[in-house]
């Protein structure tokens, strides 16, 4: 028996070597290829699919949707749409909003009067607080009424999903992980929330290029600066249909030049700071839903456009009292406030802004909502009050605060490119637990966003273009 | 008869072989050893028409080609422990990718059933399977179960049942290969009857050595001639 098992043994292993010799080149892939083609083949056999409606729909769709000619375009148009639906849909209602605060005000300085209040008083709770945040829920309650509920509507169908598949490939090419596509979208509701949001990006190197870019995308705090900028400068000498039309085209040229400067960022760091090869992932895409448009409508511009203003009156009401505060405390004989602005004032002309501006910026940091209202109480409080009469009126306060078109144009760049909001930079720091990774998310946009608007006001006032 | 029939459980993993085994055995579980393998195995028990048997739930695996340790304890045990039935779960929403398994256990094992498990989840998605045509193109048993809503476990007991009473018999087919490569098997697989007899399978075993699966030589060396080395 011992003999016999061994004789088996050595019959074995010349076997081995046998088998050795034969083997030919790729052995395990043929092997394999075989075991899948026969799988195939099984399946072509002996599987039906009867396709639901549903997916036969879906299918179409995506075929135009994600198509990698007519994708971009159609992306395009819809963001252009959803611009032009808020800003041409807004005038209206703002100015029937602007008028009614206008009535309501007059009412409060009879009331005042008639307590015998002092003159202060009125001036840091109706010409300070309640005009600069009434004129704000006047201009910026409207569109974002008419914006959120839109791209709600787009996003609950599905179509963000598509979004994110098409901007894969450029990520991918500039070194970057695919899904960085997913938390930029998320960014455009809220920069805070997208940060958190980059825990989906299992590479540290590739997360961290979604962290950094992040902020180039402009979030629910930055659309109305945008818009109310865009409508009111934009298109100075059109009207009607014509005027929306422009105010769109600026608009969606912001926001895609916010794209460019993240792809062309995660290029420059994934070549120098963060060098390395993307990685692959599955995206899959949801099937199409038809929303609740109602539902969709009523929660996305009662509840979001309501805490959007919320949170910036909340921030408001105590930056206008400091705004106040600075304004009206003297040292020598200027107020605090305008000796800010005129250390600021040669930095901020330089980049086509002015000091009160910048201010506006620095003192908006908690919350990028709160920038416009600064701006304003910034304004309102120097110089002569003018009888403010509608929406109109708020561009002549600009207008007399030397405003060009130059003017609002860099501080939309500015307010697209400038530095993350408190709540962004604690998250960043939260979520990469590095002080110095923070300082740079703070300072690479704070860059991009001087020398962006510096090199347009250089090029603009060497051209004489104004 | 002997006193129990065992049966091995297969499948890729997140199949819901788990869920099987769990719903035929009940609380009748117990973790074994298996002789001279570190690896633990989940065993339970269970009774049918008059009949013991023994199911082992093996490591979920994607293949038999021994790219893990799991994957490895899987083979070996269809191989040398040679169960009874083996049967072998497969997710029918991803059935093409899961076939792959089912196709590599039909080399090694004659007596096989194929379950093809999730087939509500599946047919809700728009797949109509005829399992007819696999049984006639695998040459084994192909029963369709939702082990999760308990459909379809009796005919696959049934199935089992009469699979061991040789009312049913199963004809594995066999992936036939290029010309050159299956020379080689056939030559081979000669050999290797005359060494193994029918304790192997001995056409897979050729394969396996053309392939070069150390893994695979070394695992027959320790069950067959392990005791004449040392």
């Amino acid at each position: 028996m011992d003999i016999k098992l061994n004789q088996q043994q050595i019959e074995f292993k010349s076997l081995i070597d046998e088998a050795t010799k034969m083997r030919t080149e790729n052995f395990r892939d043929r092997i394999v290829e075989n075991l899948f083609k026969e799988s195939n083949q099984l399946m072509k056999s002996g599987v039906h699919y009867s396709k639901s409606k549903q997916d036969q729909v879906t299918e179409k769709l995506d075929s135009i949707l994600t198509s990698p000619i007519i994708g971009f375009p159609i992306m395009l148009a819809m963001l252009a749409i959803v611009f032009y639906i808020t800003i041409a849909g807004a005038n209206v209602p703002s100015g029937m909003i602007a008028e009614f605060f206008v009535w309501v005000e007059g009412y409060l300085t009879m009331m005042f009067q008639y307590l015998h209040a002092p003159g202060w008083l009125h001036g840091i709770l109706v010409l300070g607080l309640f005009r600069g945040t009434t004129w704000v829920i006047a201009v910026m309650l409207p569109p974002m009424a008419i914006f959120f509920p839109t791209f709600a509507l787009l996003e609950n169908y599905g179509y963000l999903p598509r979004v994110a598949f098409n901007l894969d490939r450029l990520f991918k090419s500039v070194g970057a992980h695919g899904k960085q596509s997913l938390t930029m979208a998320m960014g455009f509701g809220c920069n805070a929330a997208a940060i958190m949001s980059t825990r989906i990006i299992e590479s540290p190197r590739e997360r961290m290029l979604a962290i950094l870019t992040n902020n180039f995308v402009p979030c629910n705090g930055r659309w109305g600066t945008l818009i109310v900028l865009a409508s009111l400068f934009m298109a100075a000498g059109l009207t009607g249909g014509m005027k929306s039309l422009v105010t769109t085209g600026v608009i969606v040229g912001i926001v895609v030049f916010g794209i460019i400067v993240t792809f062309v960022v995660s290029w420059a760091l994934s070549k120098t700071l963060l060098k390395g090869v993307p990685t692959h992932y599955t995206l899959e895409l949801p099937p199409y839903r038809k929303p609740k448009i109602f539902d969709t409508v009523i929660r996305e511009s009662l509840t979001k456009s309501i805490a959007v203003l919320y949170r910036a009156i909340k921030v408001a009401a105590p930056a206008a009292i400091l705004t106040w505060v600075l304004a009206n405390i003297t040292i020598g004989d200027t107020s605090i406030l305008l000796h800010v602005v005129h250390f600021l004032d040669p930095l901020g002309q330089a980049i086509g802004l002015d000091g009160y501006i910048l201010m506006a910026f620095i003192i908006g940091l908690p919350a990028n909502e709160i920038v416009l209202p600064v701006l304003l109480m910034g304004y309102l409080s120097t110089g002569a009050l003018i009888d403010v009469e509608g929406i109109s009126d708020l561009k002549q306060i600009f207008l007399n605060h030397d405003w060009t078109w130059l003017t609002a144009l860099n501080m939309m760049l500015f307010s697209l490119l400038h530095y993350p909001c408190g709540t962004t930079l604690l998250n960043i720091y939260k979520e990469t637990k590095s002080p110095k990774w923070t300082f740079l998310a703070f300072l690479i946009p704070t860059v991009i966003a001087f020398f962006v608007t510096f090199v347009i006001t250089y090029l603009v006032r060497t051209l004489h273009l104004i | 008869m002997s006193e129990y029939y065992r049966i091995a459980l297969v499948g890729n993993p997140n199949t819901g072989k788990s869920t099987l085994f769990n719903t035929l055995t009940g609380l009748r579980q117990h973790t074994g050893n298996w002789a001279g393998k570190t690896v633990e195995l989940k065993e339970g028990t269970f009774e049918f028409k008059n009949k013991s048997y023994r199911m082992i739930d093996l490591p979920g695996s994607y293949s038999l080609y021994s790219n893990s340790l799991d994957e490895e304890v899987a083979r070996d045990y269809v191989l040398f422990e040679k169960p009874d039935v083996t049967v072998v779960v497969l997710d029918a929403t991803a059935l093409e990718r899961n076939l792959n398994l089912a196709l590599q256990v039909l080399e090694i094992s004659k007596n096989v059933v194929i379950c093809l498990n999730l087939i509500d989840e599946a047919e809700k998605r728009g797949m109509k399977i005829y399992e007819q045509i696999f049984m006639r193109k695998l040459g084994v048993p192909v029963v369709k179960i939702s082990a999760r809503n308990k459909t379809g476990i009796p005919a696959l007991l049934d199935t089992i049942d009469r699979l061991i009473d040789g009312v049913i018999a199963c004809n594995p087919n066999t992936i036939k290969y290029d010309a050159e490569t299956e020379a080689n098997i056939n030559y081979l697989e000669t050999k290797l009857i005359a060494i193994f007899g029918d304790r192997l399978p001995t056409r897979w075993l050729a394969i396996r050595m053309l392939d070069g699966d150390q893994s695979l030589i070394k695992a027959i060396e320790d069950n067959y001639f392990g005791e004449e080395v040392h």
